[in-house]
């Protein structure tokens, strides 16, 4: 609390994000130990977790107040003005603070405390539970023992980092075990290894490393550091493939030219489209997705085992791992499976999940949104295959807000030895027994298990179904969302039919029960009591023009039956009271009376 | 003229490929007056393929060795290729398909033929829709009334026998008026909007010319209107021209009203591309969704190029400019551009969708299209005599219709619940107002249909429709009527590519049409459950 100078501000304004009018709402600011509230006059709450905040700017005084902007992980943007000055020097100050906590035990998982007990906590923990994954994929077995590998089906998907080969160097260990992998599949007797990094940072070393081609300054200096990738030569029965997914530096600057588009007032269509491209952001999920295709479809076609890598093992490769192993096994479609998928291919294997989020006060170098790219995809593919996932987009975007909170423990530090050492287990909760409790919320009404025929999911990744992901990057920009949710209305109708159903089941066994025991099967008074004319589910059914039936956690997920105040070009509505014919009218005052 | 003089061949060996997601299709091909027909021959298969020509927008032909392949490119966006045995009947075929879909003599057109059975002719035609659409208003208002003044189309070539006008105002006035207006385009009454009291007028703009004349009778209509609707009313002119367009007009005898002259009336400029560069978009769309092979890049620099969807977000937000004007500043709306027939029906369509409940139903949108588009003299003929694939130089085509459907969808996307009509229907109207079976989009204006005699001598695609088979594809499942407005988003992130239509032919949405089934089945479980518990397995209503 050393940080709070003043908790409590009135008569702050939050700007409307969008608008060219500088419409605002006015009501109080508080700051309390991990969350900054907003309350405006119609008692609305805006909260921001102090761990989502990314960027704080204190931008120069203006006549109406000192303006505060806050951009956060989770991709809200929130436009204060603070009429004194000094309230606003003071909040940027202590947000500055407890937005970069400098060690582990100060971020907001270590203090959170939802009143549970240690086993009850424990057993969070052991919901997701790796040895029983391993098990469920039928590992080890005859072929395979428990290792450092991960695999599915008699082909094998495999991870590792890039192997340290330099200019000639050659290690016969790791020949091999790569041997062994391949020799582990009895269907084929060649493997693949997948480098996800894009071919033309490779291919002039691999050049040179062939015969005399031109050296480019960077793989000079790739190779010279002893980093490189696997010589064909070497290596026998290997087919080597490159996907190009950019590191994370690219992608971190992706990500920032396109939050600058989206994040302009008054955009036009044009600008939107040519800030989509220059973004290049589609672009790097596609190329994440067709790794990811090129490797399902090696397992299930050519039934190869494969083995990926970039060039430490734990960003594009996790990536390539998981989203491969979501298109083959529709266990993973799961609202569990995919906890299970999150924990072994990320957390197990080491994605640094608190660099690449920024959780601590570090090298802003190594944030980069990997894990955001890697829902993304996910996203997509629930786009295509709108029956495949059990789990909706407010599930993904619940894991997405998570990651960054740091109210759980899964995603706090960079590897299992790290969180080992952190006592995670003992000392924070486990995110999926939370998000399990409130499943219904994540649930897809649509989702059918029998209806995958084939349970390998086969994406189309013509650039047509590359879309923007506008319920990520504008979840907190409500105006720019459909007014009506066709999730909530089905969601609402298959309760209900449940709901029925099970009316009618008690029903007839009522009937049943009467008809025992009279033979003429007259139905007693009793019985017609219970038909209840008004039934609690048809009660509900007329509250499904209010829409109003699922609990929501946020205005993502809220629908509005209309409000035309909410929409940008209500602003014409000064227009209206401005409008003067564009054409100076005097002219017209001589205009003669004809016709 | 005898269709067999047309026709240079008997028939001939095809095989026909239907895209990437269907098998194709062997059989003797075969051209008769009105269609290209696939026999896929004497084995038990009794499935005829059957193409309407006048749905051909463009046709290739190669010829190689002793074969050929035609490549039919249709209005609805589909590409068809012909592989035909034999280089003389290659080239009759494709000879034929030209010489015959390119027919412009709308009586022996296919709907003169066509007698579809279950149908009766003359049935479901809206015979009367302003008159009908004027007792609906009756109801609410008395300053309102419907004028013959139109019955012989001399008034107005382009309008209905009747239209609606302000009480006070008298058909000789009128008459003035039209004269005053492009083609005759007199302000009438486009939508009362009850809540309010307001309304939404349309016109042609007024031939002020270079000498700025004024016609005292329009501006009497004018001022009228905003008397009837309430002391001290005030009105907005919504031109859908720049400010220096509708300048530039009166060089060429147009022009836009006089502020001195229509008290109470102020002009806003709202710009809506029409005529050939909307064509000319649509093209570029069309370009740019047959190339699969593209980049991410170049994907979304042709989709910027093409402005199609910038297109969408300026008609919906002049839609809904006109709306609020109603809604919230209780103000009078005419919009008008130049001829009045197309952006301008564009708008005030739109705008009664956002703002009338009542049209957002499958009859009441029904009732929409034929009053503000087919009736209110949109030239259907000439706007959609081609589609986004011909060679031949544009004249007349505009793909404005399509952009109306368009911002439809956009709105059905927004208001998932809030239409009683679903996609399909919407892709129906696509298709039909380009090439159609049925009479309902023939000719240009009310004055042709009744010269050809359209109404009695063709069936009514609403008849068509409207038939039980046909609704599941049509209704919107998920329909629960809203009494409210339904103001959409406009930002470019809300607003999609309308894939179902532009890619449907290319990439099939497969998984997401299992899904639609899963969508009316959950649904119609629902509506049925209840009355019939024990049958589960019940038939969904329709």
């Amino acid at each position: 609390m050393e940080h709070i100078r003043t908790t409590k501000v009135e008569q702050v304004k939050l700007l409307d994000r969008f608008s060219t009018s500088n419409k605002s709402l006015t009501g109080t600011l508080y700051l309390t130990a991990t969350h900054l509230l907003f309350i405006d006059s119609h008692q609305k709450e805006t909260w921001i977790l102090h761990h989502h905040i990314a960027l704080v700017e204190k931008l120069a005084l203006t006549t109406s107040g000192c303006p505060l902007v806050i951009q956060c992980k989770n991709f809200r943007t929130v436009h204060f003005i603070v009429p004194r000055e000094r309230d606003c020097h003071d909040i940027y100050n202590s947000l500055l603070q407890l937005s970069k906590q400098a060690k582990y035990e100060d971020l907001y998982a270590f203090s959170y405390n939802p009143k549970q007990n240690d086993s009850e906590r424990l057993r969070g923990w052991q919901l997701v539970d790796l040895a029983e994954e391993y098990k469920r994929m039928g590992v080890p077995n005859s072929n395979w023992q428990l290792s450092d590998a991960n695999r599915d089906y008699k082909a094998a998907i495999c991870r590792c980092s890039q192997p340290l080969s330099g200019f000639s160097a050659r290690c016969l260990e790791d020949e091999h075990l790569l041997q062994a992998i391949s020799k582990a599949n009895p269907a084929n007797r060649y493997m693949y290894v997948m480098d996800t990094r894009p071919r033309h940072r490779m291919q002039s070393w691999w050049a040179t490393q062939k015969d005399i081609g031109r050296i480019i300054l960077n793989a000079m200096a790739n190779r010279a550091a002893g980093k490189g990738y696997e010589n064909e030569d070497n290596y026998s029965n290997i087919r080597f493939q490159f996907v190009g997914i950019e590191n994370i530096h690219v992608m971190r600057s992706s990500l920032q030219k396109l939050l600058e588009v989206n994040g302009t007032k008054g955009l036009s269509v044009s600008d939107f489209y040519s800030g989509l491209e220059n973004a290049g952001w589609l672009r790097h999920i596609k190329a994440v997705m067709d790794a990811a295709i090129f490797l399902a479809k090696a397992i299930m076609v050519e039934n190869a085992s494969v083995l990926v890598h970039c060039s430490d093992g734990w960003d594009r490769t996790s990536q390539v791992c998981s989203l491969g192993s979501l298109l083959l096994d529709p266990y993973y479609r799961t609202i569990r499976g995919f906890m299970v998928l999150i924990e072994k291919d990320w957390i197990s294997f080491g994605h640094k999940y608190s660099e690449r989020c920024g959780h601590l006060d570090g090298d802003p170098k190594e944030v980069s949104p990997v894990f955001t790219q890697f829902l993304e995809c996910v996203w997509h593919l629930t786009e295509q295959f709108p029956q495949a996932f059990e789990f909706n987009e407010a599930f993904l975007l619940q894991i997405h807000e998570h990651i960054h909170s740091c109210q759980f423990g899964n995603f706090i530090g960079n590897c299992q030895k790290e969180r080992e050492e952190l006592k995670l287990k003992e000392k924070t909760y486990s995110l999926w027994p939370f998000l399990l409790d409130d499943q219904e919320k994540y649930v897809n009404p649509l989702y059918s298990s029998t209806s995958q025929k084939p349970a390998v999911l086969e994406p189309n990744t013509v650039a047509f179904h590359f879309k923007f992901w506008r319920n990520m990057y504008h979840q907190f920009d409500r105006t720019l969302h459909p007014r009506q949710s066709v999730f909530n209305i089905i969601m609402n109708m298959n309760e209900q039919n449940k709901q029925l159903q099970k009316d009618v089941k008690d029903l007839e066994s009522q009937i049943k029960q009467h008809k025992n025991k009279q033979t003429d099967g007259v139905l007693t008074k009793e019985l017609l009591n219970s038909v209840r004319p008004e039934s609690p589910a048809l009660k509900t059914s007329l509250c499904l023009k209010e829409q109003t039936l699922l609990p929501v956690n946020d205005a993502l997920r809220t629908i509005e039956g209309s409000n035309p105040a909410d929409n940008r070009y209500s602003e014409y509505a000064d227009e209206f009271s401005k409008a003067e014919p564009a054409v100076v009218s005097s002219e017209y005052g001589v205009a003669r009376m004809t016709c | 003229m005898e269709f067999s003089e047309l026709i240079r061949t008997g028939q001939a060996q095809a095989e026909l490929l239907r895209g990437p997601e269907m098998p194709p299709l062997r059989g003797t091909l075969c051209v008769t007056g009105h269609h290209l027909l696939l026999s896929p021959g004497p084995q038990a298969t009794p499935d005829l393929w059957l193409l309407l020509l006048r749905s051909v927008d463009s046709i290739e032909k190669r010829v190689a060795g002793d074969a050929g392949t035609i490549t039919l490119r249709c209005k609805d966006l589909r590409v068809l290729q012909l592989d035909i045995e034999g280089v003389e009947a290659t080239l009759d075929i494709a000879r034929s398909i030209e010489a015959l879909s390119s027919l412009e003599s709308v009586i022996t057109s296919f709907p003169f033929f066509y007698r579809p059975k279950g149908l009766r002719l003359g049935e479901a035609w809206h015979f009367h829709p302003p008159e009908r659409y004027y007792k609906r208003i009756a109801r609410e208002t008395r300053a309102w009334r419907l004028s013959e003044a139109n019955e012989d189309f001399s008034l107005c070539p382009s309008y209905p026998r009747a239209v609606i006008v302000p009480r006070a105002v008298d058909d000789d006035a009128l008459a003035r008026s039209a004269r005053f207006r492009q083609g005759g385009r007199f302000p009438v009454l486009s939508y009362y909007h009850a809540p309010r009291g307001t309304v939404l007028l349309r016109s042609s703009q007024p031939l002020t010319g270079r000498q700025k004349l004024r016609c005292a009778e329009d501006e009497e209509l004018l001022r009228a209107v905003l008397a009837e609707a309430r002391p001290g009313a005030r009105g907005f002119i919504v031109d859908t021209r720049s400010a220096q367009a509708a300048k530039q007009a009166r060089m060429t005898g147009g022009g836009t009203e006089a502020k001195a002259a229509y008290p109470g009336w102020k002009r806003l400029h709202r710009p809506l591309e029409r005529g050939r560069p909307l064509q000319e978009s649509f093209v570029r769309l069309m370009e740019a969704c047959g190339d699969p092979e593209q980049s991410m890049d170049r994907w979304l620099s042709r989709l910027d190029g093409c402005r199609w969807l910038s297109h969408v977000k300026e008609a919906l937000s002049t839609a809904c400019l006109a709306a609020q004007g109603m809604e919230w500043e209780g103000a009078c709306i005419l919009v008008h551009g130049a001829e009045g027939t197309d952006s301008t029906l564009l708008v005030t369509s739109l705008a009664q969708l956002i703002l009338d409940p009542l049209s957002r139903t499958m009859a009441g949108f029904q009732e929409l299209i034929e009053r503000e588009w087919i009736q209110a003299g949109h030239p259907f003929q000439l706007r959609c005599a081609h589609s986004a694939f011909s060679h031949t130089r544009p004249k007349h085509e505009a793909p404005i219709f399509l952009l109306f459907l368009d911002c439809v969808w956009q709105l059905g996307r927004q208001f998932p619940l809030s239409l009683e009509f679903g996609e399909g229907m919407l892709l129906a109207l696509f298709d039909h107002s380009y090439a159609s079976p049925f009479g309902t989009f023939l000719c240009n204006s009310e004055k042709e249909r009744c010269l050809c005699e359209v109404r009695t001598r063709t069936h009514s695609l609403w008849s068509g429709l409207n038939q039980p088979k046909e609704q599941r594809k049509l209704r919107n499942p998920l329909y629960v009527p809203n009494p409210l407005a339904i103001w959409p988003s406009v930002e470019p992130q809300s607003l999609r590519l309308w894939q179902g239509l532009f890619l449907r032919w290319t990439h099939p949405p497969e998984p997401s049409e299992v899904a639609w089934e899963k969508v009316w089945q959950i649904a119609t479980d629902q509506k049925t459950e209840g009355s019939q518990p024990t049958d589960s397995a019940s038939e969904p209503q329709p």
